[in-house]
């Protein structure tokens, strides 16, 4: 099941998004791509190009644009519509809600732009709570992909599944590491390195974050599994309470708030079927801000370090045998020196 | 499911067979027996005055589930009983009550508490027995507080109740046959009028004049009620007709009850669909909330209620039911 990945490149997946459209475009007629003024900037505008007689511009009403798929779906269509995450999951949340997944009807919505790394639009911009309110909707399907191709995959996996679903994706180029032969399944979360001393639980692109931790807690010995989950919801249970069984310890690292998002899924797994300790990585409960991609991954705690020396602390929670974490507050949060003597990762 | 009774074209009462006197339990407090006419109507091009027996039926039909649930909208849905008795049975909406799901016209009720009405309206149509108004609002009853396109009920195409969100819907529809699939059907959305108020419905007629959706009939219940009081009050949405009229519909400003005006209403809209006119349809139909109903009629404060048992007997006897006086214990 192990795999080794390599660094492909830097490639945004919300490029995935848009050539995932086109082939859907290609294989069924019934799929229409409503747009939000952004087409470009979703690549939604791939689609438009292609199949002009398919596509149509709503302008900037997400709620109208949301309740029009649903309009769509329920005369057979298999409508996508694309925007920020921003205002494609919270601003039409009520529309989501009702007349996409009580109506339990075949809207895909593409969120594009999702967490920090749209950088210097700011945090009106930078939506960090989607994933805590889209898991808890009933019929919905979330899904979180790691890179390019695994976007591009999963955008057609979408298309060809029946219900309501959502995408996250984002705006920067990412590392691109997937490859076509790397397994992806709605429901289903990846192993994507093997090890049994700690879990690193990831989705989007903290997972290649969460790889490149791992190589480094090699290099002490310590043999990391990484996961990815490429769906939230449906969440798969077994990968993770398998992680914790065989782990005993759980990193999670996503590209969101730590309330409710990835984190607040796998603990509830966790806490219900074999309560380890657990770590998160995250937005700790704060807006983003303006900043260059980079620079506010580093700025809010969004790296391999931050996943690196969360995964030293949970090891320490389990082998000093306490699950709560005031028992180990004398573990250093960071670990410079440790870092330093590994050196730097290579990208 | 087979029709409680297999009548839909069997115009004729049997209500008279149904004189029963009050049982002892009931004769303590005021309720009495509710018995549904299984009558039912059929779908056809009428004379403005046939429809008053029809709205009539509808409007009773209403009393009576909405005091069998003890809770819901009362003064809505007997509002616009006349507009859905013309909708439905005067050959503007084409359906087919014995299998719902074929090729059809769409109705979205965007106001979706006002569904005792809808509910009421289809079950005259022979879509579903008649006897499973009583069900309204009950547990794991296909009549949900608000339409739940979960339940399977014929003639729902949508849940809606959340406003402002059935009438994006209706325009999703309309654009998927013009723009797409050309079966020329027609899609009807009634929105209430406190409703303008969710921007949202602004949305979806911008969208609706933008895609030139001439197979697309927006009635508006205007009746100026809403819960909290008249709608000029809590929130001004007029002029109305400017408003429509801007955001590029034709616009057909009809009083609500008069079967003549609203016959013509829609048969301008059909012309335009058929010719093709590129202009979506407005009609404002003027209402009093509560219509037929003395005590009720033109009051807000019976937007969210349902009749009590009282309140119900004297409704249907206004209504033109002979309900009999409570025997005193």
């Amino acid at each position: 099941m192990s795999q080794s990945f390599q660094l492909r490149g830097m490639k945004p997946t919300r490029q995935g998004f848009g050539e995932g459209l086109v082939v859907l475009g290609e294989r069924y007629d019934n799929v229409v791509v409503l747009g939000g003024d952004i087409t470009g900037s979703v690549m939604t505008s791939l689609f438009k190009e292609r199949f002009p007689d398919r596509f149509f511009s709503i302008g900037v009403a997400e709620q109208n644009a949301t309740t029009i798929a649903a309009g769509l779906a329920l005369s057979g269509k298999i409508p996508f519509f694309a925007s920020y995450g921003a205002f494609c999951a919270l601003r039409n949340a009520d529309q989501l809600r009702i007349s996409v997944c009580y109506n339990e009807v075949n809207v895909k919505i593409g969120g594009g732009h999702a967490g920090i790394s749209v950088g210097p639009d700011g945090a009106t911009h930078q939506v960090l709570e989607e994933i805590a309110y889209l898991r808890t909707l009933p019929h919905m399907t979330l899904l979180v992909p790691c890179d390019y191709l695994e976007t591009k995959k999963a955008t057609i996996a979408m298309g060809e599944m029946v219900g309501p679903a959502y995408i996250r994706f984002g705006r920067a180029a990412v590392p691109f590491f997937t490859a076509d032969e790397t397994p992806f399944e709605i429901g289903k979360a990846q192993v994507f390195r093997e090890g049994n001393d700690v879990a690193l639980i990831a989705c989007g692109a903290m997972v290649w974050e969460s790889l490149v931790a791992a190589e480094q807690l090699a290099k002490r010995g310590i043999s990391a599994r990484v996961i990815n989950v490429s769906t939230i919801k449906p969440f798969d249970v077994q990968t993770v309470v398998d992680a914790a069984r065989q782990c005993g310890a759980i990193v999670t690292a996503e590209e969101h708030q730590v309330h409710a998002g990835l984190g607040g899924a796998v603990a509830e797994v966790v806490a219900k079927n074999f309560p380890v300790p657990i770590e998160f990585v995250g937005v700790k409960d704060s807006f983003g801000g303006s900043g260059e991609p980079e620079e506010l991954m580093e700025k809010f705690g969004l790296t391999w370090k931050e996943i690196y020396a969360a995964a030293l602390v949970a090891m320490e929670r389990r082998d000093r045998g306490f699950i709560g974490y005031r028992a180990v507050k004398d573990v250093p949060r960071y670990h410079p020196e440790l870092l330093e003597a590994d050196g730097q990762p290579a990208r | 499911m087979q029709p409680f009774f297999n009548a839909h074209v069997q115009e004729h009462s049997i209500f008279a067979l149904f004189h029963v006197a009050s049982t002892t339990s009931a004769a303590m407090s005021a309720e009495f027996p509710i018995v549904f006419d299984p009558v039912t109507f059929d779908n056809r091009r009428r004379r403005p005055e046939e429809f008053a027996r029809i709205a009539q039926m509808i409007r009773r039909d209403i009393i009576k589930s909405l005091v069998l649930a003890g809770s819901g909208h009362s003064g809505g849905p007997l509002g616009s009983a006349d507009i859905f008795a013309v909708l439905y049975f005067g050959g503007y909406m084409r359906y087919n009550p014995q299998n719902w799901w074929t090729p059809r016209d769409r109705f979205v009720l965007s106001a979706g508490h006002m569904c005792p009405v809808l509910y009421a309206t289809l079950a005259n149509t022979g879509a579903f027995p008649k006897e499973e108004l009583r069900t309204l609002r009950k547990y794991n009853s296909r009549l949900q507080g608000h339409p739940g396109r979960d339940m399977g009920l014929p003639g729902i195409e949508t849940s809606t109740g959340s406003l402002g969100q059935g009438i994006s819907i209706a325009v999703g529809m309309a654009m998927a046959d013009k723009l797409l699939d050309q079966n020329g059907y027609r899609v009807f959305t009634l929105t209430g009028d406190g409703e303008l108020q969710e921007g949202s419905v602004w949305e979806a007629a911008m969208a609706a004049s933008n895609f030139k959706l001439d197979n697309f009939c927006w009635i508006i219940d205007n009746n100026d009620c809403q819960i909290d009081g008249r709608v000029h009050e809590v929130m001004s949405i007029y002029p109305l007709e400017d408003k429509c009229r801007a955001f590029g519909f034709d616009v057909l400003t009809v009083n609500g009850h008069d079967y003549g005006e609203l016959c013509a209403a829609f048969d301008h809209f059909i012309a335009n669909s058929e010719k093709g006119s590129g202009k979506p349809t407005a009609i404002i139909a003027k209402t009093l909330m509560g219509k037929g109903v003395s005590f009720m009629e033109d009051r807000y404060e019976w937007h969210g209620k349902p009749p009590t048992w009282e309140q119900a007997r004297i409704a249907l006897r206004e209504l033109g039911e002979d309900i009999p006086e409570p025997v005193a214990a």
